[in-house]
């Protein structure tokens, strides 16, 4: 399978998504420049974390226009697998793949620490081989995660099973004081109505390893070669 | 010709920053301040000397890019 690591000028966690696709799971992958026009072939698209060209005006407004998302955008439209975490994330909302936007975080801090999410919807090709209800604990590092929609929109995210994650405690009850940023719904991560494109604030690829405090996240990279594998999904770049 | 853009949360989306900003200056001793909402001002310097064509400019590219419909709203004014 072939991983490709959209880069936008002020992308800083893709060479941890790279590492983890690369290294940990032994697949191939590629960098692919924000300016460039072609996906190269690519089974799985990640966006990553970072600040995208800055995060002026507001996070992921920017990066929206970069050349490459017009292949991104196809390739999501043909069903293949995208997955945006935190900054990749927001570029997915501002770019209209994904429902919603994000607010300031409630406590105006930005909070970079290991935070519990349970998984809530396990038909997506990124939490294919987790159980409904597993609590998974990765790190967050954001100051822009509150989730944000209308009630009718959040009320079409229920009724359609798009909300993936949700923040936790470490038992997996929902909880005001698990709720690192005020997100509405509690929401963590979420897929689009096809389930192919999904965005998360939490970065699975920096908990991949043991040695990086916990290696709950390598489960999202696995569902998806696996998924790619067993031919739930069929989209090529 | 000169277009300025405000972009503002919409009512209904809490705004963390004026909340702090309104607890700010009450601990300041502004009471009468009952509440702050923060948002932003763009200028646009416009080619067009015509105020319709500056306005209709002004708005096309807050759809596009300035304001993000999901949460904010604009108001445009123009030079006459």
């Amino acid at each position: 399978m072939k991983f490709a690591v959209i880069v936008f000028p002020g992308s800083n966690c893709d060479q941890d998504a790279y590492h983890a696709a690369r290294h940990v799971l032994g697949q191939s992958a590629e960098y692919i420049w924000h300016k460039d026009i072609d996906l190269k072939g690519a089974d799985v698209v990640i966006l990553p974390g970072g600040f995208a060209h800055g995060d002026y005006l507001r996070t992921g407004a920017m990066a929206r226009f970069s050349p490459i998302m017009r292949e991104v955008e196809a390739f999501a439209r043909r069903g293949g697998p995208v997955l945006g975490i935190c900054n990749g994330f927001q570029v997915l909302l501002e770019a209209g793949l994904l429902p919603g936007a994000m607010l300031r975080n409630r406590g105006l801090k930005f909070r970079c620490e290991h935070v519990h999410i349970r998984v809530e919807q396990t038909d997506t090709p990124f939490t294919a081989l987790c159980r409904t209800g597993q609590v998974l604990r990765i790190p967050i590092a954001h100051g822009e995660g509150n989730y944000f929609a209308d009630p009718d929109v959040i009320a079409g995210l229920e009724t359609n099973r798009q909300i993936v994650f949700r923040y936790t405690t470490p038992t997996g009850e929902l909880a005001d004081e698990a709720n690192p940023n005020g997100s509405a719904a509690a929401i963590a991560g979420l897929c689009n109505e096809a389930r192919n494109v999904v965005g998360l604030m939490p970065h699975p690829e920096r908990a991949c390893e043991p040695i990086l405090g916990s290696g709950d996240g390598m489960v999202m990279f696995e569902s998806v070669v696996h998924s790619l594998k067993t031919g739930a999904l069929v989209a090529r770049a | 010709m000169r277009a300025r853009v405000f972009v503002t949360l919409k009512p209904s989306v809490f705004d963390p920053q004026g909340r702090t900003i309104a607890e700010a200056l009450h601990s300041l001793g502004y009471g009468g301040v009952e509440d702050v909402r923060q948002g932003k001002y763009f200028e646009l310097d416009l080619a067009t000397t015509e105020s319709a064509q500056a306005k209709a400019l002004a708005a096309e590219v807050a759809d596009r890019l300035l304001a993000n419909p999901v949460i904010e709203s604009y108001r445009i004014e123009v030079d006459q």
